[in-house]
């Protein structure tokens, strides 16, 4: 156990000792980060906080999000062609990527097949001995993906080629393998945890192929990267990149401020103002891919009428909501998808504020002397601050229409589960932040027929919207599928199941030395491409 | 000649009646601790999956494979038998052992209680002798004005005033962390002063050292405040006492008098009062670590329980309770040798 230890130290200290060797001259990045990560196999976890620390410095994926956009590019598969009848993804792989060589793990061979049916089987399998290598471990995103009735089969076809068959035709596959739980690992290295007894270490000490290689983690203080020099897309401008993990905001930005780091995400925003006007420090900032929405129960009356949802949409006034609530980091929201992402339809109109019309139509509907609850949620999200604020603003606003409203909150574990139930009471404030860019990662997941009782708070399941989004789930044509998510948010405005609110802002502060960051609309943190000023 | 005259019969009786109080207390705070956190609505897997939301099936399956199916008294007594075999359980979030975890991240609290305490005593004590021997001066007024403040202060806010000007406007101690990003060297102790030494880098130590002075002051604020309340009230009485006043007419300097005689007696209650301090340490080290991104357990204990991180809830306030109970009882011990009268009652 000593003589362990002692060569744990001796390994640590060399891997230091090249650290070292790169010397003054040695360019290091530090991104103060909002929170620890909870372990480092992003497939494992559904935070950001992780996938920033795991999934996106260490791995890399068959398929990448294109920076700065939900575009998917070529990743560890060069290429990749899809069957006619859209059941069968062959995926062929680059070859010479190499995995990174730590403290922990030399690797004798370069990516292969393997890999890839490792990294998925494992997930797939429940027979795979990798199923169940932590206590608890449970595959989130990949079965929240629906992945598990999906993948039929995962076929090795040679070394460097690789056949995913699935049970349906699905158009977002291609994106969903760009996503944090279809990062690639080492199998080798899985096969020398194995034999060591020590499978759980897959989860705490990262090898993979991306652009950082782990050096180190001392909990709830401080992630060590180094960048790889054989990364095969080429090695970073940065030598070092350090993760100081930093949960409060306000300190975050002094430490930002005296130069202790050099990147930080979520600033407070009563701060933007201060930041953006420090000459020693950039602000960008990006739409996120997100949106925040009032659900009303379609079917429960008098909700289940269109007119009377139409009439309330009217009587919510989203400027004064974006002012009291979103302080400027937010956007009016007219449809169900983030302007950011492809097929949006901005030819919609919105629900314009008037309350006259408000009322009228609600007479018209025969509704008189309503009585309603607004949920509230009891917790911070990116789509929406504050939720309690937000339902009050429209508790105001109805009352001028005559309408009563009752706001009810839960503890938040609650809130998601109640407010699915078809018998609920009320309209529901909840929001969503996208997955993998496309559509169907928003209007199938919350309004598709499959939702109701689920993640579809409206409870709402429309044949004409339902036959749109179906169709272009499987057609594989991009041009199509735009054309009918086009039309599916005509449908929904016409029908208004919900009331679209707002999508937030997100902003990122850095030193003015910094300079190749680019903003991901996915919301998560890159640092390949990063370069900063002595 | 009566068992109890034999020397040492009373000090052992004593040990062994205040260990066996012990027993009660420990099954108390397991109880409270298991109990606590599933009383607060919510689960660890509707919480991981968020809007995603979680198949019943599924959700169903992964809870009966960590045994949360079972009912609650059925797994109280499998928490109690895993506690008593030392296994604490594992993390549902990093899925590392509880235990492990507290051993990785005490080090850092400890580090910073100990400093703590220390700038807590070497003040509090003097601040409070000066007071009652200057009793109705300004200085009294001024000091006994000032633990008040410091008493009452609420410590998020302090620690981001203390960080604002010491750290932003005037630049002399770092924001944040424990020791500057640039030294990097394996934890030994991990005590980092000790480490930083062990490390042979130069600089290492005051680096570690600059990165302490701020959050061992937020956290040593109130414990402060109540030791040199404390001092000065215990010195006031024994100020008064016949042998006091015998010293002085014997013509005795004040710096003796209040030196030997005085303070010698008074010092019994505030020893009381510094053991039970560290129990309010340890929870103003959740405040203090958030604000300072310190490691310690306090942070670690909070974000667990938003994750409703069962077992890392109840095996951390097991160790914290267990800590405290240690340090009373040495306390306890401690006052009875200097006070004989204790043992014996």
């Amino acid at each position: 156990m000593t003589i362990q230890k002692t060569l744990k130290a001796a390994l640590l200290g060399a891997s230091l000792a090249v650290i070292a060797a790169t010397g003054a001259s040695a360019k290091t990045l530090v991104y103060c980060s909002e929170g620890s990560p909870e372990g480092f196999d992003p497939a494992l976890y559904t935070s950001g906080t992780t996938f920033d620390a795991s999934s996106k410095p260490v791995y890399n994926r068959l398929v990448e999000f294109k920076r700065g956009t939900t575009e998917v590019l070529p990743g560890l598969a060069e290429s990749w062609d899809v069957s006619e009848d859209g059941l069968e993804y062959t995926f062929h792989l680059r070859k010479g990527v190499k995995f990174h060589t730590t403290g922990f793990f030399t690797p004798t061979r370069e990516f292969n097949a393997d890999d890839v049916l490792f990294s998925f089987e494992r997930q797939l399998k429940k027979d795979n001995p990798w199923h169940e290598y932590t206590q608890g471990a449970a595959w989130e995103y990949f079965d929240s993906m629906s992945m598990p009735s999906l993948i039929k089969e995962i076929v090795k076809v040679d070394d460097y080629t690789v056949k995913f068959v699935l049970n349906r035709p699905e158009a977002p596959m291609i994106a969903n393998l760009a996503m944090d739980f279809a990062s690639i690992f080492s199998a080798e290295y899985a096969a020398q945890l194995d034999a060591a007894g020590k499978k759980e270490m897959l989860n705490q000490e990262p090898v993979g192929t991306g652009p950082f290689s782990f050096v180190g983690y001392q909990k709830d203080a401080v992630i060590r990267y180094q960048a790889f020099a054989d990364y095969w897309g080429g090695k970073q401008p940065i030598d070092n990149l350090i993760f100081a993990i930093t949960t409060d905001a306000a300190v975050r930005l002094q430490k930002l401020k005296a130069g202790e780091c050099n990147v930080m995400p979520y600033p407070a925003p009563a701060d933007i103002a201060d930041i953006k006007a420090d000459s020693n420090l950039t602000m960008m900032e990006q739409q996120g891919l997100n949106v925040g929405y009032l659900a009303y129960n379609t079917k429960q009356a008098p909700f289940d009428k269109p007119e009377v949802r139409k009439a309330l949409n009217h009587a919510i006034n989203k400027q004064a909501i974006l002012d009291a609530v979103f302080q400027g980091s937010g956007q009016a929201a007219k449809n169900p998808i983030p302007p950011t992402m492809w097929s949006y339809n901005d030819a919609i109109e919105d629900d314009a504020f008037d309350l006259d019309l408000a009322k009228k139509m609600l007479e018209e509907a025969g509704v008189k002397d309503l009585s309603m609850k607004i949920w509230a949620m009891p917790v911070q999200r990116p789509y929406n601050p504050n939720a309690r604020r937000m339902a009050e603003v429209m508790q105001a606003d109805f009352a001028k229409i005559g309408v009563t409203v009752e706001i009810v909150s839960y503890e938040w574990g609650e809130y998601l589960n109640r407010s699915k139930a078809e018998d609920r009471d009320g309209a529901v404030l909840l929001g969503w932040t996208g997955d993998n860019g496309d559509p169907d990662n928003f209007l199938g997941v919350l309004l598709g027929c499959d939702g109701v009782g689920g993640s579809n708070r409206a409870q709402w399941c429309n044949k004409d919207f339902e036959d749109l989004i179906q169709k272009a789930k499987v057609v594989s044509d991009k041009a199509e599928r735009t054309k009918l998510y086009e039309e599916a948010q005509v449908v929904f405005k016409k029908e208004a199941p919900w009331a679209t609110i707002a999508h937030s802002v997100v902003f990122m502060p850095m030193s003015s030395k910094v300079s190749g960051y680019v903003m991901d609309p996915l919301g998560g943190h890159w640092f390949d491409g990063v370069d900063i000023a002595e | 000649m009566a068992a109890s005259s034999y020397p040492g019969y009373g000090m052992l009786r004593f040990l062994l009646s205040r260990i066996g109080l012990l027993i009660p207390t420990f099954f108390g705070v397991t109880l409270v601790a298991f109990s606590f956190i599933r009383l607060l609505p919510g689960d660890p897997l509707e919480l991981l999956a968020g809007e995603r939301g979680i198949d019943p099936a599924r959700k169903a399956e992964l809870m009966a494979k960590m045994g949360f199916d079972k009912p609650q008294w059925q797994q109280y007594m499998d928490y109690l038998v895993n506690v008593l075999h030392g296994d604490l359980g594992t993390s549902f979030a990093s899925k590392k052992p509880v235990l492990t975890e507290f051993l990785t991240l005490f080090p850092a609290t400890a580090e910073l209680a100990f400093c703590a305490i220390i700038i807590a005593v070497c003040l509090g004590i003097p601040a409070g002798i000066f007071a009652a021997v200057k009793r109705g001066s300004v200085s009294d007024q001024a000091i006994m004005g000032t633990a008040l403040v410091g008493y009452s202060m609420p410590i998020f806010w302090w620690g981001l005033l203390l960080i604002i000007l010491f750290s932003g406007i005037l630049q002399w101690t770092p924001v944040s962390g424990r020791i500057s990003l640039m030294y990097f060297f394996p934890q030994v102790t991990g005590f980092m002063l000790i480490d930083s030494l062990l490390s042979g880098q130069k600089g290492a130590f005051t680096s570690a050292l600059s990165h302490l002075i701020l959050p061992s002051i937020v956290l040593a604020t109130i414990p402060l405040a109540v030791i040199a309340r404390q001092t000065r009230s215990a010195m006031l009485e024994v100020l008064g006492e016949d042998y006091v006043r015998t010293a002085r007419a014997k013509g005795l300097p004040p710096r003796r008098v209040i030196g030997l005689h005085a303070l010698r007696n008074a010092l019994i209650p505030v020893i009381t009062t510094i053991g039970l301090q560290v129990g309010v340490l340890l929870a103003g080290a959740i405040l203090t670590e958030t604000i300072f991104s310190w490691p310690g357990i306090g942070k670690w204990l909070v974000d667990s329980i938003s994750r409703r991180d069962y077992f890392v809830v109840q095996g951390g306030l097991l160790l914290i309770a267990a800590i405290i109970m240690i340090v009373n009882l040495i306390v306890d011990l401690l006052y009875g040798l200097v006070n004989p009268r204790i043992r014996h009652t």
